[in-house]
């Protein structure tokens, strides 16, 4: 916000040079540029797919390499299933952080918690993948599965055999890791409502819970909900955590418990030693599938997180 | 700035310093080779398979040790699939891959490549079951039957039957593949592809493949730590691996009916065994050998060379370098755990290395 202001008041006042001007419009171009080259590229590298098999490339749900027969069914349900299970485990979550620190922390806990789990995000991924093979895997083998399949075994989400290696076991480590993303965005755009909003409604009688559900929350639900998509957009894109405990295996099973499979984990895995041309050809449209839906949940983001922005501030703020 | 080079007639001075020194150097670079004696320094790049890489290493340090550093080699293991790439593209002197090439894959290629054997690796079926440590036999349907996952449970008949004393408990069976395309996986779905019609239909052989079973893991280190986790969990990894991290291993049955331990020797026995069906150009699948010694499952690995070479102090370094790689070069094998080749395939190798020339003149002098 501040930075913002800041810039939109030197916009006026002070008068570029003309060749700084020049510069910076050359950089700007310069990353559109790389953008639309990378989609080029990519999308040449995949034309052999794209032409070979056409749409089915999306309903297909075989993935096999000896026979040179591609679908990405299995991958792109894999990411979804995986990246949605994320979501509802850390929109909560970190809803519930963003509001204890944004409403209710003493001040000298506020800081000390936002870096904990800031610092969430400074964990690399591999370490999140060892972890989740090690800790977490044996954990939910043992225990949580069990207790799920033995508790709500007549939903199709937790049949079948517990192996510790799974969507679950992504979906939480994917959890972990958007936790900090969503957590710092919402917590930013909370603070950010104006205090007077808060101001009318204790003076209206709502209680403290009155306040945060009826006015806090849905004053920042734009950007709440941008926050929750940039979020969305690293778990979709995550690569190496998730290979590590996922299983690897490209079928399409309700439950919860089975191997499964994602779209940034099968080009990782297959890439360096896939040989024929249209093998590689079918990862680099997988490439090209991700690279769409991360740019779109990007796009979406922005304009809504954007929008905080443009929300007409009254009053003090904090 | 201005404070420093105030003084121009120092800053000049400087510059002509400098413009000297460049000149000097520049002379100094060029001269080596011819007038002092020592040999022309020569640099090879190479692309591809990993599982060979820890040898490929030892040996590039070694030989260039022997040439007095005249011979730097490069190389970046990068998966057998770039190798080829590279090869193809000749962006590297030498391509490596575990996998020969196939017939449209040579084609491609702008020039006839060679394929000259380095080493063999084996791959081992690993397991975790309580009380139960390597010996454990396994036929060849059996081990079909597990990675088909038609075998589901430990105490299976098929299991039971050839496994006399010991105790199989009545547990699932938790496949563990590698999710990552790799030579390990080529050689194991190819001797799974020829002792099972089933799963030479259904599978097929190749560095990644539709599995019919189980759960995927990346490297040897992702199969064996998954099974190493899971009770119940069998996977396949390199002789290598198994053998540095004290894994469990599977005896499995030769063509000859013998449960055989896999061991170097028992690989290298494979590879002489199958030496007498190799075919002239060495692109040839080893598993499942006669030989009452012979391990099944095991496979070569390859550098991929033109045969006619482009240039000629680079094309000399190569077959100077692969002479020294299947003579000297295999005592290094054994200590990392490969499969040293055998004579007659040394042989044959030679052979090819002769073959290597520069317009039509053989680089080899020896």
């Amino acid at each position: 916000m501040a930075i913002l202001e800041i810039v939109r008041i030197r916009r006026g006042k002070f008068r570029r040079p003309g060749w700084f001007a020049f510069l910076a419009r050359c950089f700007g171009l310069l990353i559109a540029g790389l953008m639309v080259l990378i989609i080029w590229e990519v999308g040449r590298a995949a034309w052999l797919s794209i032409h070979t098999f056409g749409f089915s490339f999306f309903t297909s749900s075989r993935w096999d390499p000896v026979h040179d027969v591609f679908g990405a069914l299995p991958f792109i349900y894999g990411t979804l299933a995986s990246s949605l299970l994320a979501l509802i485990i850390a929109v909560p979550l970190s809803l519930g952080i963003a509001i204890f620190l944004s409403e209710m922390a003493p001040p000298w806990l506020k800081d000390p918690v936002s870096f904990i789990v800031e610092i969430l995000a400074a964990i690399p991924s591999v370490v999140y993948g060892l972890w989740g093979i090690f800790v977490l895997a044996p954990w939910l083998r043992d225990g949580v599965e069990d207790w799920l399949g033995n508790a709500l075994g007549f939903l199709p989400f937790f049949q079948g055999p517990r192996s510790g290696i799974g969507l679950l076991t992504a979906g939480i480590i994917l959890a972990i890791m958007i936790l900090p993303t969503i957590t710092a965005i919402s917590r930013e755009v909370l603070v950010a409502v104006p205090q007077s909003q808060r101001e009318a409604m204790l003076a209206l009688g709502g209680t403290r819970w009155e306040t945060i559900v009826r006015v806090v929350l849905p004053y920042g639900r734009v950007g709440i909900f941008g926050a929750v998509m940039l979020g969305l957009g690293r778990a979709v894109g995550e690569t190496m955590a998730v290979t590590m405990v996922i299983g690897n295996q490209p079928k399409i099973s309700l439950s919860l418990f089975s191997p499964a499979y994602t779209m940034p984990s099968v080009i990782v895995n297959e890439f360096s030693e896939a040989v024929t041309q249209l093998h590689l050809s079918a990862l680099m449209e997988i490439g090209l599938i991700l690279f769409a839906i991360t740019l779109l949940l990007n796009i979406v983001a922005l304009l809504l997180v954007r929008r905080i922005g443009t929300v007409p501030v009254q009053g003090g703020r904090m | 700035m201005s404070n420093y080079f105030k003084d121009w007639r120092l800053s000049g001075l400087l510059a002509v310093m400098l413009v000297a020194g460049l000149i000097l150097a520049g002379c100094g670079g060029q001269q080596p080779g011819g007038t002092t004696g020592t040999p022309e320094k020569v640099t090879l790049n190479g692309a591809g398979a990993s599982f060979p890489y820890p040898l490929y290493s030892k040996w590039f340090d070694e030989y260039k040790k022997k040439t007095n550093e005249a011979v730097t080699i490069n190389y970046q293991s990068i998966g057998s699939g770039g190798g080829i790439k590279n090869i193809t593209d000749k962006t590297v002197d030498f391509g490596a891959s575990d996998a020969p090439m196939k017939d449209d894959q040579l084609q491609k290629a702008p020039g006839e490549l060679f394929h000259i054997p380095t080493v063999m690796g084996a791959v081992v079926v690993t397991f975790n079951l309580e009380g139960v440590s390597t010996g454990l036999k396994m036929s060849p349907e059996t081990v079909a039957g597990i990675f088909l996952g038609e075998i589901k449970k430990w105490n299976d008949p098929k299991l039971t039957s050839i496994n006399p004393g010991v105790q199989l408990p009545d547990k699932d069976i938790v496949v563990v593949h590698r999710s990552d395309g790799s030579g390990t996986t080529n050689i194991f779905t190819d001797y799974l592809s020829s002792v099972s019609p089933a799963w030479k239909e259904k599978v097929g052989k190749g560095t990644s493949v539709e599995w019919p079973a189980g759960v995927g893991a990346k490297g040897n280190e992702g199969v064996s730590g998954q099974v190493k986790q899971t009770p119940g969990g069998v996977g396949y990894v390199e002789l290598a691996y198994a053998v540095e991290n004290k894994l469990p291993y599977a005896f499995i049955q030769n063509k000859d009916g013998k449960f055989v331990e896999p061991t170097i020797e028992s690989t290298t026995a494979a590879a002489a065994a199958a030496a007498a069906s190799m075919p002239a150009d060495m692109r040839v699948s080893i598993v499942n050998p006669p030989g009452a010694d012979s391990y099944p499952i095991s496979g070569y690995t390859y550098l991929l060379v033109y045969k006619n070479q482009d240039d000629q102090t680079k094309g000399k370094a190569l077959v100077d370098f692969l002479w020294w790689a299947v003579h000297d070069g295999e005592k290094f094998a054994r200590d990392l755990l490969y499969a040293p080749l055998p004579d007659n395939v040394v042989k044959l190798a030679e052979n090819k290395i002769k073959q290597i020339n520069y317009q039509g003149k053989q680089l080899l002098q020896q």
